[in-house]
């Protein structure tokens, strides 16, 4: 066990988290100490794996059932920045509500945890066992406003859903278990026999399970109920983290053992993209509730993504990686704005509550602005260059089926988009909002819109870093 | 010539744009913001014109090129001109300042915002024109949508917001479909730089799908019929700087690229698809006439005539005749002056009286005689009169469809006709007759920064039709070798 400081991020965080579980029942009121020691602990987490993690060779650990590499050690990274930047904004509302406690920080923790194991995972059981332990994590903290009927529903649903397609994916598990004799990844490879069908059905399973954990149609019903009821900065982590860790698994559960099966996934994965990127486009339209629209564009925006990895290159896979990353800054602009719709200790999320922001709030609704034409995929900003990457990889595999129907479903996604920005712009302008915003609510606003707005003067930055994400 | 004079024009209204929002807007310093932006746009207007007498008219090679890295290994930021950019060009940097001075009387509140959007805009089109590469085309081609979806649907009229879905929505559609063709020229050819592909062509295969694919994005800026419905609600909805803009330069971008790219580089696709852009032309320059003849609202009957004159412009591109596609470029310019003359006239009545509907005027002539003169001059433009530059446009198109298909031209003539008949009656209509409308009494004549707009649009419009040599001369080799290299190219195949 040489190679033992290369999961060192995942021990240190554990021994954390349980530090700070014993310190805030041993100490009253600890938690805004909790809280800092937490953004303390995911910072010096990310150093630790960028200056150990990033860059070397691709290694496993504990027989091949864990992996660090350039993946791994990449989507770790934008992880625990993501898990950072919605506990530095989330403290306003939680107090808000009155639920500034300290297990929201050591809930997130958890879940961050889980998704590390996930990402660096090389095997079906360490797999599993990541994947569980965030979602504990996230059925606790999806119903973290309990005084509210929502927010418990939201809960519930989602431990009821999400169980459900945990169950498919172990029964998955289990097939590819039973037809291949091992749970490495690396095994499953060597003993691929493509006339299994019962190994065909394992793939379909663990994909079902899979989508449903990034809300691909048609396994999405959970995403727009769970979305709303939950607590907003909650739900900007829904949207954002949960997300990039399926997303790798995605990505090693398909191109490391099934790569060879690509025929029989490929289909899935087109099908999987374009019902999202279509249903996501068009069921927003008719949304009042900003929540709600945002989970069916998150719908929309994980087609993008998916139509990358249905690609089976290299290329493909970086643009998907891109994407979800630009996605994240643009989520994070858009939720910073959503936590800024505060009057008289009240947030306010529906679409009519922006109604004439461009007059009260002028900054506020530009860096909104920015942000929409950004998700609707409008050049020069950076939601463009995500599409124009996935777009590209695409093509570049002749699946221009795939490619006309992406590119006219941003068409409808610009209306709903548009939509918003005709309501901040063109209506009639309402109360102000409260201005006493945290100074790092500012920042986070700030910051992503400042990005996506000068994406364009430095596109190759992103490119050169992901770029030495090499799977296959 | 090491100095980045075309990225400097790119950037120096955006430069402009960022000034204008750290200053802070308020009634007394309205005038300050104004005045940084005429500066800004001023400059970029002299050093257009610098960049127009440095122009080396004898070649059609491509001049002051800069060629950088972008994305690396993917997309260069390439931008030139040559001989036909660089009147498109200068047409933006003209009119941009023309609107701006234009704002005084139209646009209320929110000043510095539409200011920063048609400074943003100006960026926007000059990019347009002077791109290199075909995703930097793209770029700057889809951006202008941002700043024009906010200058309909903040200062626009009424019916705003519909009109400004609807440009956003269709243009959109329309230009998806190009990208598509981008990203596939990028894997056919291994490259989307304009002059390697020149060079290199594109495998006759692939021809038709992709010049269909760019065909849609053109098609609907320009606007051709039947996908040009967006654009009376456009311009209608538009405050009168916006209609201008629109008029002057956003559909002029279509134009440019059916030249640039259909013609450039799918020379045999154009030659395959060339009825259907003269029987799209032909309906457009007949059908949109007698539309043009019913309309009761002012603005729209000047959308609909642009629809007419662009589709003269689209025939004589097609034509691929070397009379025809000068006379296009000639009547783009054209055009560009005096219909965006034209909205402002209206603009001018409008702000009098605040009603654009043809019954509410008659009988003015003797109230604003100054404005009636001007308006007389623009009406006689775009109808064609001989010694305006609306003439040479339209004539040497005709002559251009004569050699070409003997048919077309006749029928296209027919258009100028009715063309002749809707501008002169709306003009019977506003300016002349009874004055029924007694509150007309009220009107006053041309201020002095209208006359000035006015006066600055209708000297190019006689200028050009008396002596069009400056035009011809700096467009003449672009024309002559890109004609020449299409018929290599459609014999070849």
């Amino acid at each position: 066990m040489s190679n033992l400081e290369l999961v060192f991020p995942e021990i240190f965080l554990s021994l954390s988290i349980m530090f700070l579980l014993i310190l805030g029942v041993f100490k009253k009121n600890s938690s805004k100490l909790i809280q800092n020691l937490s953004l303390i602990i995911l910072l010096i987490i990310a150093v630790i794996t960028f200056n150990e993690t990033l860059g070397i060779e691709e290694t496993l650990l504990f027989n091949g059932s864990i992996i660090i590499d350039y993946l791994s050690s990449f989507m770790k990274i934008v992880t625990l920045l993501a898990a950072f930047l919605v506990l530095i904004i989330s403290s306003n509302y939680l107090r808000t509500f009155k639920i500034f406690k300290i297990e929201y920080q050591i809930l997130i923790l958890s879940s961050v945890l889980g998704m590390m194991i996930m990402i660096s995972s090389n095997d079906l059981i360490v797999f599993y066992m990541g994947l569980e332990l965030q979602s504990l994590a996230l059925y606790v903290l999806a119903t973290f406003n309990r005084d509210q009927l929502k927010s418990s529903e939201a809960g519930l649903k989602y431990f009821v859903l999400s169980a459900l397609s945990s169950g498919l994916l172990l029964y998955g598990c289990s097939l590819i278990y039973g037809f291949t004799g091992s749970t490495n990844f690396n095994l499953i490879a060597t003993q691929l026999n493509s006339n299994e069908y019962a190994l065909t059905f394992g793939i379909v399973f663990i994909l079902v399970g899979l989508a449903f954990k990034i809300s691909a149609v048609p396994f999405h019903m959970w995403a727009p109920d769970v979305y709303e009821g939950s607590p907003t900065p909650v739900t900007l982590f829904f949207t954002m983290v949960p997300k990039v860790a399926a997303l790798t698994v995605f990505i090693r559960f398909l191109y490391v053992p099934f790569l060879n099966l690509i025929d029989q996934w490929q289909m899935i994965l087109v099908f999987l993209s374009i019902a999202s990127m279509l249903f996501g486009a068009i069921a927003a339209i008719g949304q009042t509730n900003l929540k709600r629209l945002i989970a069916y564009s998150s719908i929309s925006h994980i087609g993008y993504s998916l139509a990358g990895l249905a690609t089976g290159s290299n290329e493909g896979i970086q643009s998907s990686i891109i994407y979800i990353t630009i996605y994240i800054l643009m989520n994070l602009g858009f939720f910073s704005c959503l936590l800024m719709m505060k009057r008289n200790n009240e947030y306010h999320e529906n679409i009519e509550d922006l109604s004439g922001l461009s007059k009260n709030h002028p900054l506020l609704s530009l860096s909104l602005l920015v942000i929409l034409f950004s998700l609707a995929g409008i050049p020069p900003l950076a939601g463009f260059f995500a599409k124009f990457y996935i777009f590209k990889s695409v093509i570049e595999q002749s699946m221009y089926f795939l490619a006309i129907v992406g590119l006219l479903s941003t068409v409808v996604a610009a209306f709903y988009y548009l939509r918003i920005i005709k309501i901040m712009y063109f209506d009639k302008e309402k109360e102000k909002y409260d201005t006493d915003h945290s100074l790092w609510l500012k920042f986070s606003l700030t910051a992503s819109t400042l990005l996506i707005l000068i994406y364009f003067v430095f596109p190759s930055q992103l490119i050169k870093v992901v770029s030495k994400i090499n799977i296959i | 010539m090491n100095f980045p004079i075309l990225s400097s024009l790119i950037l120096l209204p955006s430069i402009g744009a960022l000034f204008l929002f750290f200053t802070k807007s308020n009634k007394e310093n309205n005038i300050t913001v104004k005045y940084v932006a005429l500066f800004t746009s001023l400059v970029n207007f002299f050093l257009s014109i610098y960049l127009w007498i440095l122009f080396d008219q004898s070649t059609s090679e491509f001049q002051f090129i800069e060629d950088r890295i972008w994305i690396e290994s993917l997309i260069n930021y390439k931008v030139g001109i040559d001989g036909i950019s660089i009147l498109f060009i200068i047409l933006t940097t003209f009119i941009t300042p023309l609107c701006i001075i234009s704002v005084n009387n139209s646009i209320k509140n929110r000043l510095s915002e539409f200011l920063i959007a048609v400074l943003i805009m100006e960026s926007f089109m000059i990019g347009v024109f002077c791109s290199l590469d075909l995703v930097v085309f793209y770029l700057f081609f889809e951006a202008g949508l941002i700043p024009m979806f906010l200058i309909i649907g903040i200062w626009g009229g009424t019916r705003r917001v519909y009109s400004a879905f609807k440009f956003f929505l269709f243009t959109l559609l329309g230009s998806v479909l190009m990208l598509v063709a981008i990203i596939s020229i990028y894997w056919i050819s291994g490259t989307t730089d304009v002059v390697k592909l020149y060079e290199l062509g594109i495998d006759a295969k692939y021809q038709n799908l992709l010049w269909l694919a760019f065909f849609s994005s053109f098609a609907v800026k320009t606007p051709m019929w039947p996908v040009h419905t967006w654009l009376p609600d456009a311009h209608v909805e538009a405050p009168t700087a916006g209609s201008v803009l629109l008029a002057a330069i956003l559909l002029k971008m279509a134009g440019y690229g059916f030249i640039r790219f259909s013609l450039g580089l799918f020379p045999i696709a154009s030659e395959i698809f060339t009825p259907l852009i003269y029987i799209l032309s032909v309906v457009a320059i007949i059908f949109t006439s007698f539309i043009a003849l019913m309309q009761e609202d002012m603005k729209k009957l000047i959308a609909y005539s642009s629809v007419a004159h662009m589709g003269f412009v689209t025939l004589g591109i097609f034509t691929i005749q070397q009379q025809g596609i000068e006379g296009s470029i000639i009547q783009m310019i054209s055009h560009g002056l005096v219909s965006a003359a034209l909205f402002l006239c209206v603009g001018v009545v409008y702000d009098r009286m605040h009603s654009r509907l043809i019954s509410t005027y008659g009988g003015i002539v003797n109230i604003i005689p100054k404005y009636s003169v001007l308006f007389m001059l623009f009406t006689l433009a775009a109808l064609g009169l001989p010694g305006t530059s609306g003439f040479v446009g339209e004539f040497l198109i005709l002559m251009g469809a004569f050699k070409d298909n003997f048919l077309v031209a006749v029928i296209a003539s027919l258009g100028v006709i009715i063309g002749a008949a809707y501008m002169l009656w709306l003009y019977k209509r506003v300016v002349f007759g009874k004055l029924v409308n007694l509150d007309l009494k009220e009107m006053v004549d041309l201020n002095k920064s209208e006359l000035f707009i006015l006066t600055c649009l209708a000297i190019p419009t006689l200028f050009f039709g008396f002596y069009p040599e400056p035009l011809i001369n700096t467009i003449e080799v672009s024309i002559s070798d890109l004609i020449s290299a299409y018929n290599i190219n459609v014999v070849d195949n």
